[in-house]
């Protein structure tokens, strides 16, 4: 028996899910090219920008509330995608203040040169955003197995930002008078990790939505794994 | 000036100024009584064109009362009397020149338990037609019937059929049917008093899928005790409740996702949430 009105209200949805999620992973990409070639301007149009992003949110998370209310999926399947997706609009969004954040960065250092030249954190937004990317099709798709198998890189995401950290550690020792530059592009790297840990939660939620299964996906370099024993 | 309907109707040949605008039918300031007791009291209440508009409610709340006041099926309760006006196309169908015969073949109904003729699926639908003035030739006939089985989502169901009494169809079937029927005069407003409460849940969705499609076509008004229907169906929705006096009063009117979202009173929170009426 097909629900036709309940199904084109869940179609709205994903693509506007698909749009929130282009908004966002083309907005990092911009912060941290703005952030590379310390292009205020821009930095300042991306800041503005997250106004956008939130909007987009909220309209988004008010249609899935109502087309809970309205249409009534009270088990299932449809529940959880309606669920999920208001998690999953909820890491978008939040995403997107991260990349809110590094556009302040930019602002924040200005004409000031780098202490180093801005090779690992493009890398880490490119493979963040290639990570977000496949999740959201793996979510669209509901394709369990991409689902599980997109954390995994998360690790590449790691290893870079603690690469970075080690260098700018390195530097400021080397010269104290850094420390606050050094310190904002920590933060912007800092960022682009947290960016990467939440595609998790979006993939874990496609495996909720297929399997109803809600369960974290370990990290296979979870640096506070040791504490658990 | 007292017009019959259809004179006034054929007198205007584009949308005047008089006419309702986008609303399709409009009640205005109407109180509806059965002898000396108010069952309605006061309601204005706009209903938009090809939009499904839900109206819900308690109990005794004048639901169904205010639902046929919109094509003066009260006329056939002797003590039933209205004040205040129902305009369609700009006309108050209560004005005493009006035919409520012809009122009716304007706005259609279909009731809370389906009701076809004892009459094959064929002539239920026929049989409405001819009687509303349809002048065509058989085939012109046999058109006329298999375009109404296909709006009504029936088509597939009985077309091999066509001449076995619509009795023998299940009581969704004959629900469509009803609807069918209603649709072959080419009506401009479906009225609907509890369509799919004799039917299962699956006979139910079906309804309510051909309602979304006919609102392609038709203006609908739904009477329904079941506000999770109102709230996947409407595209607007009224909340009735009644005064301690009893009589039925409009309480919200609203577009349908706000009213199950945010309503603006307390008496509809209630009521939507189960915890009054």
């Amino acid at each position: 028996m097909p629900r036709e009105t309940l199904d084109a209200k869940i179609r709205h949805l994903i693509d506007e899910i698909l749009v929130l999620d282009s908004m966002i992973e083309q907005t990092t990409l911009d912060s941290v090219d703005a952030l590379k070639r310390r292009d205020t301007e821009a930095a300042r149009r991306l800041y503005a920008y997250d106004d956008v992003v939130n909007a987009k949110r909220f309209e988004i998370e008010n249609d899935c509330i109502a087309t809970i209310a309205t249409q009534q999926p009270v088990m299932g399947k449809d529940l959880r995608l309606l669920a999920s997706i208001l998690e999953i609009v909820g890491e978008l969004e939040r995403m997107g203040d991260y990349a809110k954040g590094i556009a302040k960065i930019c602002m924040m250092i200005g004409d000031e040169p780098h202490v180093k030249p801005l090779i690992d954190i493009p890398r880490m937004a490119e493979i963040s955003v290639k990570m977000l990317h496949r999740a959201i099709g793996a979510f669209v798709a509901r394709d369990v197995e991409t689902a599980r198998s997109i954390p995994q890189q998360d690790d590449e995401v790691d290893a870079l930002y603690n690469q970075v950290y080690r260098e700018l550690v390195a530097i400021i020792l080397a010269n104290p008078s850094t420390i606050d530059r050094a310190n904002h592009l920590m933060w912007a790297a800092h960022n682009l990790e947290r960016m990467a840990d939440r595609v998790t939660n979006i993939c874990e939620r496609t495996i909720y939505v297929v399997t109803g299964e809600l369960k974290e996906i370990e990290s296979s370099d979870d640096e506070y794994s040791k504490f658990r024993e | 000036m007292n017009l019959t309907l259809q004179n006034f109707m054929s007198s205007i040949s584009t949308e005047s100024p008089s006419s309702n605008g986008k609303y399709a039918i409009e009640a205005r300031n109407l109180n509806l009584y059965y002898g000396s007791f108010m069952a309605v009291k006061n309601v204005t209440l706009p209903i938009e064109r090809q939009k499904i508009t839900a109206i819900i409610g308690p109990s005794g709340c004048g639901k169904t009362t205010m639902l046929r006041s919109f094509n003066r099926m009260n006329d056939l309760v002797p003590s039933a009397h209205s004040e205040g006006e129902v305009l369609f196309m700009g006309q108050n169908i209560n004005d005493p020149g009006v035919d409520p015969v012809e009122v009716r073949r304007h706005i259609g109904m279909v009731f809370q338990k389906p009701n076809p003729f004892p009459k094959s699926i064929y002539e239920n639908i026929a049989w409405g037609a001819r009687i509303n003035g349809f002048r065509g030739s058989k085939s012109e006939l046999d058109d006329l019937v298999e375009r109404s089985l296909r709006s009504a989502a029936l088509w597939d169901e009985v077309k091999d059929k066509l001449q076995q009494s619509g009795l023998s169809l299940s009581g969704g079937q004959q629900q469509r049917l009803c609807i069918a029927r209603a649709i072959a005069v080419k009506p401009d407003i479906i009225l609907m008093d509890e369509p799919c409460s004799a039917l299962d849940p699956i006979a139910t969705l079906k309804i309510e899928e051909l309602m979304r499609v006919l609102a392609k076509d038709y203006t609908i008004i739904i009477v329904t005790h079941n506000m999770q229907q109102a709230a996947r169906v409407s595209d607007f929705t009224a909340f009735f409740t009644m005064d301690e006096d009893r009589a039925g009063y409009l309480k919200e009117f609203g577009v349908t996702t706000q009213i199950f979202t945010y309503p603006h009173e307390k008496l509809t929170e209630d009521y939507i949430t189960g915890r009054f009426g």
